[in-house]
């Protein structure tokens, strides 16, 4: 396989946006094709990740839309639909094409604009990943299975509420760093959980989840220029290296797991993804979690390998995983609070990533940063995507 | 009050005796201190000054709440509304949001608008109870008619309660439908809904003393969220 690198990085800022989607799509490609300073060379292909715009915006072959905005013929171009995970599988999609010596030069781009439906469309949209038969129709939501599983993991390994509002506190401090980030609001231990107030200002969604457990609905693209080695060789600017990407799948429907509190699929992407780095999680300078729900990113820093099963929280507790800690997950705020729209996600945890390799992202910049982890979660952790990145040089 | 001839006199409709509401504060999500406390007659212009540029964002009705909202106050300050109050919410002294309504007689209140500022920390779910909590607690009322104009209302105030249907009585905000909170409504609902703590210091309360209005383009900001995705 030829190395893939990446070259240039951007985004919209997420929140409610009132660009169409094709707008927004090609606001991000411009930002990170601008990053990349790629001068006469060509883009050879356009991969674009969505999840919903065939139902919320009544848009479908967004690549073709996306090559046409941009005045990129004629590069060929898909779209990828793979749930929440669309943004790393069209980021893989992108990967392959240059490994394979097919492109020197695509452009991914993740987008979604959800917000132009209500909220419970919203919420029903997102449902449709889970099983037809065995979850949906019985009015399963993503909220309900979040739910469900925090529960039996807070019961199994001693997670507490405190817990996981140390999640949110925590990554909404890192949004305010974060200019592109939806919620730019910073909460306490006080108002969300111990004062009385705490009653009416994060009330229950899932029991046990609370509203500031979960993320918002937000608007918005990412983008990320992927090069050949070549091309990598002709550009400017610090080199970020494709260093491993692993892709793992599990049941569709949780209840079907032998163990729903394993998230086997983080567990085996990110073995692969190791292993084709050729790196361990003890060498991880910087991580984006997929913190939809703030359990999340407890459990799936356990599965990655980052700390050992059941110890995630005492890591969170210890301040391992905050902005200047040993390990810091989410400097972007996260899904939590950077925003989640779903097509776009997989990509801007990159985008994240690489502007910390290159040593860009400003107040939020980790210091010395040099490999990075990245875990897209489509479904309900039944198809994980999970990447490693390397600064060169 | 000074002296009014007996032709303005009788075009202002008859008062009821209104017990004031005693101020309170509630610590919101973020950590802040929001005082929510009734505002006074002389201080409407200042509430008119945040609502006007309100006038023109569609976002979330906020035009159409705006509009009645001012058309309201300005009804209030003018003596041309049967027992109106107003509550405001503000955090170190700036306004995050206010709510009025008026009492229809003894038993009845009617509420009217709910408009928020500063939006994210549920202060306009904070304000909505504290004018439920006045009615209800303060006034003493069997019940109060409400009617939402946006979704965010009707999932606020509708659902959460929830609501009764009182369909046959048309509210006073376009004849829509009514829907009612009955007193024990509110009380089953009040552990979950109604917060903040009282008395409030003195030195919050002169914190609160005078209204302080986040600037025109923060107002609107705040309110209408992003125009477009920034690069």
């Amino acid at each position: 396989m030829k190395p893939v690198y990446i070259a240039g990085a951007g985004m919209t800022k997420f929140g409610r946006a009132e660009w169409s989607l094709i707008r927004l799509a090609s606001e991000a490609s411009r930002s990170a094709l601008h990053h990349a300073d790629l001068g006469e060379i060509p883009v050879d292909g356009v991969v674009v990740a969505n999840m919903g715009a065939a139902r919320v915006n009544k848009q479908t072959a967004l690549g073709s839309a996306l090559v046409d905005q941009l005045a990129l013929y004629p590069a060929m171009a898909e779209a990828v639909e793979n749930g929440p995970a669309s943004g790393a599988s069209a980021f893989k999609v992108g990967c392959q094409a240059i490994a394979s010596g097919m492109a020197d030069v695509v452009l991914v781009t993740g987008v979604e604009r959800m917000r132009t439906v209500n909220g419970l469309e919203g919420t029903d949209f997102v449902a449709s990943l889970s099983h037809p038969e065995a979850e949906y129709i019985y009015g399963v939501t993503l909220p309900s299975l979040a739910g469900m599983f925090a529960r039996l993991f807070m019961d199994r390994f001693g997670v507490e509420r405190k817990h996981l509002a140390m999640v949110a506190i925590k990554n909404h401090e890192n949004a305010t760093k974060n200019p592109y980030a939806h919620i730019q609001q910073t909460v306490t231990m006080e108002g969300i959980l111990t004062l009385p107030e705490a009653a009416v200002n994060n009330p229950p969604i899932a029991a046990p989840l609370h509203m500031f457990d979960c993320c918002p609905v937000s608007d918005g693209a990412a983008s990320l220029v992927l090069v050949s080695e070549d091309v990598a060789a002709k550009l400017g600017g610090p080199k970020v290296r494709v260093a491993g990407i692993g892709q793992a799948t599990d049941t569709h429907a949780v209840h079907e797991r032998e163990d729903p509190t394993d998230l086997k699929a983080v567990r085996i992407a990110s073995e692969k993804a190791f292993g084709m780095a050729g790196a361990t999680p003890s060498d991880v300078d910087v991580v984006e979690l997929h913190d939809a729900f703030t359990i999340l990113e407890i459990a799936e820093s356990e599965a990655a390998g980052f700390f050992p099963r059941g110890e995630g929280h005492l890591a969170l507790e210890r301040g391992e995983t905050a902005l200047d800690g040993k390990l810091p997950i989410n400097p972007s705020g996260g899904l939590k609070a950077k925003g989640h729209p779903v097509g776009a996600t997989g990509v801007a945890q990159l985008v994240e990533l690489v502007w910390q390799l290159r040593g860009e992202a400003d107040e939020r910049q980790v210091q010395n940063a040099k490999t990075a982890y990245a875990c897209n979660f489509g479904g309900f952790g039944n198809n994980v995507v999970a990447t490693v990145l390397r600064r060169e040089g | 009050m000074a002296k009014i001839s007996e032709l303005e006199a009788s075009l202002r409709p008859p008062a009821m005796d209104m017990p004031p509401y005693p101020p309170k504060v509630i610590t919101l999500a973020s950590g802040e201190k929001m005082v929510v406390r009734q505002v006074e007659r002389e201080e409407i212009p200042t509430l008119l000054e945040a609502i006007y540029p309100l006038l023109w964002v569609e976002r979330d009705f906020y035009d159409i709440v705006g509009a009645r909202l001012f058309g309201e106050l300005l009804a209030y300050k003018r003596y041309r509304v049967k027992d109106e109050y107003v509550l405001a919410g503000l955090i170190d002294g700036v306004l995050a949001g206010m709510v009025n309504g008026r009492l229809v007689d003894e038993k009845t209140g009617m509420s009217y608008h709910t408009l928020t500022i500063r939006r994210g920390l549920r202060v306009g779910s904070h304000l909505f109870a504290a004018k439920m909590e006045y009615h209800i607690e303060h006034c003493g009322q069997e019940e109060v008619l409400i009617v939402a104009e946006s979704p965010i209302g009707f999932r606020r105030w509708m659902i959460e309660y929830p609501l009764e249907k009182r369909f046959e009585v048309q509210h006073e905000l376009g004849g829509v439908p009514s829907w009612v909170l009955p007193k024990e409504t509110y009380y089953n609902a009040k552990p979950r809904l109604v917060s903040g703590t009282r008395p409030v210091s003195e030195e919050l309360l002169k914190s609160a003393e005078t209204i302080v209005l986040p600037g025109e383009e923060t107002v609107v900001r705040q309110v209408a969220g992003e125009k477009e995705g920034e690069t």
